[in-house]
């Protein structure tokens, strides 16, 4: 016995895991510092300054409010964005209520047709309203002379392009519901009407709300259709870029962010309020609700879909029919010539180019980025106050808009004393501020995903001397790799599709398509704007249907240790 | 623990010493502390295992057994108090310098390894030539019983079968000590039976010093060496499984392991306590008994009750009736109550036997007596411990 009580020392490794985590878990916390903290920081101390750089207290903040244009925009914003939610919600939640209580055929492909306007830019929706209601509009006599440029079209737009997001929130929310209750309610002879009052709507209130926020969130934040069809409508969105790109007034385009930043941050904190209460309640004993067939019901339901879906499409559609037309409306015939966008924008095809470039290095940093960042968090210890930082740097871009984050690139990246500034204007900067922007549903989507793989895999590696980063390796990346592909998917088609934040920092020769669809249309050249769109729109529905087909190959049949 | 005062246990029997063993300790946890917030899961944890033992963590859900385990293991880190693996002071090294195997209740198999890839995955990473690899993992596979199961993939077996991949592949790298997390509490209960079995015939087989936690009594009593009761983040008592089943060393491991009939009592001269209006005589053990009026917990299991060839001049010997009979297979526990005291109610075990010889149906009359050997005698102590005496 006491011949082999040798006080082996623990052979001693250079990289030891506890280091290995360490570090990495502190290049983390830089990366999101630099790509998110540290930029709206930048925009936060950009408004208590003056141009020459003086602390003036809330001097901006008092001029601000004294200029009765820029009120008139933060009004309008929530004009709009209060008559955009009152009608999305409803119409969301009939849509979401037939795709799960009903037993209407091909809800895949209505929850599919809703979904639509995710693959494009918010400036599709608007550049198709001006073909049918502008001032060459085939349907321009049912506005009875008003004008579509204006709250009209910015609202209706507006109501496609937030539809599939409130859509998502009511089909999770209904779809939680737990079957014994109905049954309960059924076998007391509760009439249809008082069920609906006393069951279904209390389930979905947590979804009700959130969806309203989420939408009202993006209204008041979304830039691109109130640049398209706006007009004379002035809004927040527009005001920052106005105030930064237009008049170089950077002190008032950092208040204007500020003052966008307030919707977003409230928003932010009510949903999570609302999620942590989803969750507890439904019990893990519920029932999930199977809808039994009713024949008038579910006809009802199909029509409606029919209807909304349809009309999703068709204003889709509309703009990709358009772009391959030779002058609407007066000669219909088919071409490719708007396609020629040299003939529009000196830069050509390139915009197209660029935003592949920007949004396959996104996705292809960003995947393994976010996915490693969430095994850290949630499956290694070193570190506790790092990881904090991590995780609440993580859930931040959530609470911040598109416009605002750009903004506080502008100033972060362009102040003269960052040595960062060299990327400025480079498809470097365009990639990490796209990462940013969208960080937040990916590691989501990331730690959901890790939290349902066995805890303890770690701990069954560290007893056999196995590094963490080959369990990683050999076994979390291979369990998690369908929701490494939706990361990826995802990042790649919000990269394409913004426009929001990127329109501040791009540079000669890293223009965007996205940025040039808002070009062209600023020059009149519609048409070629819709082209552009449609090319963004194909390659991101090109990209979700090769994900699918991926989905289908890879985790169908050739991995048989995913059968059950 | 604020006790009025110690009872000495009967010879042979210190609780105290029962947690050193005589041959040097392989595994020597030190005044371990852990604490989450305010809240405190193990208190000042004292423990030496020998090579080659197994023991068995046992108490309650929440009691602190699986963090204990964790913090030998290295995977939760204590606040105070140091761990020796192999004489070696491992009380801050990281768990791959630990040397052990850990099985969990959840398996925790990788999904997407074979069951040959599964057991060999820490062999792998030690440079192994690919041939003593696959010699080594095939040995494993026959000696858990699975010898021709290696290339199909976890979902493909069952629970009892994953659980013994697991087992495996934790023994694969030969560690020093093997750690069992409930292994076979998520199994039926004839797979566990039998599981069982062959994990104490393995470890015998093998000599690796084992723990394992589990919160069933009848598992620790037929498995370990020694059992370590844990209740509230500490240890109750230490013992083999006849010490903590005969010579429980309080109310709380009385009840958690086996039954027992607790009566209030009350001192009442050397080896004489007093329940409600009757008197009984109990052991006095070595030294002092409590003095007159200390207030006491009388606990008798319920296979202890005396029937057979009980005359008047016995201790503790009185009439009662059958109340109640429950069925339990090959015996049968009675609910027995004193004729001349009311309220004075005990169980009793009856093996099928003796109810035919005697007999024994509902509302027959017995002459039983209650043997003062096996009356044990506890302080009461009403912040925890064994129920009060059934009413
Ligand atoms: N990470 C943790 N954070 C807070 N409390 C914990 C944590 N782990 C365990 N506990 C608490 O410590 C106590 C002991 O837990 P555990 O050791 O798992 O009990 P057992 O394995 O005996 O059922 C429980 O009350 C549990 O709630
Ligand atoms: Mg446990």
């Amino acid at each position: 016995m006491s011949a082999t009580t040798v006080t082996a020392a623990p052979p001693r490794r250079l990289l030891t895991e506890e280091r290995v985590a360490t570090g990495l878990v502190g290049l983390l916390c830089l990366l999101l510092l630099l790509a998110i903290a540290l930029p709206l920081w930048a925009l936060l101390s950009k408004s208590f300054l003056d141009d020459q750089g003086r602390f003036v207290g809330l001097a901006n903040y008092a001029r601000y409010f004294a200029t009765p244009v820029l009120v008139q925009s933060l009004l309008n914003s929530l004009f709009v964005a209060t008559l955009a939610t009152t009608i999305v919600i409803p119409l969301a939640f009939l849509y979401a209520y037939a795709l799960t209580r009903s037993r209407m055929p091909a809800k895949g492909l209505f929850y599919a047709l809703a979904l639509l306007p995710i693959f494009a830019p918010s400036l599709l929706p608007a550049l198709s309203l001006v073909y049918i209601f502008g001032n060459q509009g085939f349907l321009k006599d049912l506005l009875f002379g008003a004008s579509i440029y204006g709250p009209i079209g910015i609202v209706m737009a507006q109501v496609f392009y937030c539809l599939p997001h409130a859509t998502m929130i009511l089909v999770a929310a209904l779809g939680l519901a737990d079957g014994r209750l109905y049954e309960a309610a059924k076998s007391l002879g509760t009439t249809r009407w008082r069920m609906f009052r006393t069951v279904t709507l209390p389930g979905a209130q947590y979804g009700l709300v959130s969806a309203a926020v989420v939408v009202f969130t993006l209204v008041i934040t979304d830039f691109g259709i109130a640049k398209v069809i706006g007009g004379q409508f002035n809004v927040l969105a527009t005001d920052a870029y106005k105030q930064v790109v237009g008049q170089q007034n950077f002190a008032m385009g950092a208040v204007v962010g500020m003052v966008l930043l307030v919707p977003a941050v409230l928003a932010f904190f009510v949903d999570r309020l609302l999620r942590r209460r989803q969750v507890a309640l439904l019990s893990a004993r519920a029932v999930p609700y199977a809808p039994q067939p009713e024949r008038r019901r579910d006809l009802l339901l199909l029509g409606y879909c029919i209807l909304v879906g349809g009309l999703v499409a068709a204003v889709l559609g509309v703009a990709v029919w358009a772009s391959f037309i030779r002058y609407w409306p007066y000669n219909l015939s088919f071409t490719l010539a708007n396609y020629a966008f040299a003939e529009f924008d000196p830069d050509g095809w390139q915009p197209y180019l660029n935003s592949l470039w920007v949004a396959g290095l996104t996705a292809a940093i960003g995947t393994p980025l976010v996915f490693v960042g969430a095994y850290l968090l949630e499956k290694t210890r070193a570190v506790p106050l790092g990881r904090a930082l991590a995780q609440l740097l993580a859930m931040l871009p959530m609470a911040v808009p598109g416009m605002v984050l750009g903004l506080g690139y502008v100033f972060f990246f362009n102040a003269p004393w960052n040595p960062l500034g060299i990327l400025y204007g480079t498809v470097a900067i365009l990639a990490l501020n796209c990462l940013a922007h969208f960080y937040t549903v990916a590691h989501i989507t990331a730690v959901t995903a890790l939290k349902q793989i066995d805890g303890e895999f770690e701990a069954v590696s560290a007893s056999l001397q196995v590094p963490f980063w080959v369990t990683l390796r050999r076994v979390t990346v291979p369990i998690c790799l369908p929701a490494i592909l939706d990361i990826a998917v995802y990042l790649f088609v919000n990269a394409l599709t913004t426009v929001s934040a990127v329109i501040f920092l791009y540079g000669p020769g890293t223009k965007l398509a996205s940025i040039a669809i808002v070009h062209m249309d600023e020059a009149g050249a519609i048409a070629a704007a819709a082209a552009m769109a449609t090319c963004i729109v194909a390659t991101a529905i090109g990209v979700k249907l090769l994900h699918l087909l991926l989905d289908a190959v890879l985790f169908g049949r050739a991995q048989r240790w995913r059968a059950r | 623990m604020t006790t009025a005062f110690r009872f000495e246990p009967p010879a042979g029997e210190m609780p105290a010493a029962a947690g050193r063993t005589a041959a040097p300790a392989f595994l020597r946890v030190r005044s371990l502390t852990r604490r989450f917030g305010s809240f405190t899961a193990l208190d000042r944890i004292d423990l030496e295992v020998a090579r080659g033992e197994f023991v068995c963590f046992l108490g309650p859900s929440g009691c602190g057994k699986t963090t204990l385990l964790r913090t030998i293991a290295g995977l939760d880190r204590q606040d105070e108090g140091s761990i020796e693996i192999g004489g070696r002071d491992v009380s801050t090294a990281p768990p791959a310098d630990r040397d052990f195997g850990i099985v969990f209740q959840s398996y925790a198999l990788f999904p997407n390894l074979t069951v040959t890839d599964n057991v060999g995955y820490g062999l792998v990473n030690r440079r192994m030539p690919r041939a003593a690899i696959a010699a080594r993992v095939a040995e494993l596979l026959r000696l858990v019983g699975l010898p021709d199961q290696g290339r199909k993939f976890p979902v493909q077996l069952s629970g009892g079968q994953q659980q013994r991949v697991a087992l495996a592949r934790a023994l694969a790298t030969s560690p020093g000590l093997l750690l069992l997390d409930e292994p076979l509490s998520a199994l039926d209960a004839r797979v566990r039976l039998h599981l069982r079995e062959e994990i104490r015939a393995l470890q015998r087989r093998l000599g690796v010093t084992t723990i394992m936690v589990t919160h069933d009594q009848e598992e620790a009593l037929a498995m370990a060496d020694r059992i370590v009761v844990m209740n509230h983040g500490v240890i109750e008592q230490i013992g083999t499984p006849e010490e903590i089943y005969r010579r429980p060393a309080s109310a709380f491991v009385a009840d958690f392991v086996g039954t027992m009939t607790f009566f209030e009592a009350t001192a009442a001269g050397p080896g004489q306590v007093r329940v409600g209006t009757r008197g009984l005589r109990v052991d006095a053990g070595a030294t002092g008994f409590p003095a007159d009026g200390t207030p006491l917990r009388l606990g008798l299991r319920p296979e202890e009750v005396r029937i057979r060839g009980v005359t008047t001049g016995d201790d503790n010997a009185f009439e009662a009736l059958v109340e109640d009979l429950e069925f339990l297979g090959p015996f049968c526990r009675a609910r027995l109550s004193a004729r001349d005291a009311p309220g004075f109610e005990l169980l009793a075990d009856f093996s099928a036997n003796l109810m035919r010889d005697l007999d024994i149906a509902c509302g027959a009359v017995l002459r039983i007596a209650l043997p003062p050997g096996s009356l044990r005698v506890f302080p009461r102590r009403d912040d925890r411990g064994g129920n009060g005496a059934p009413a």
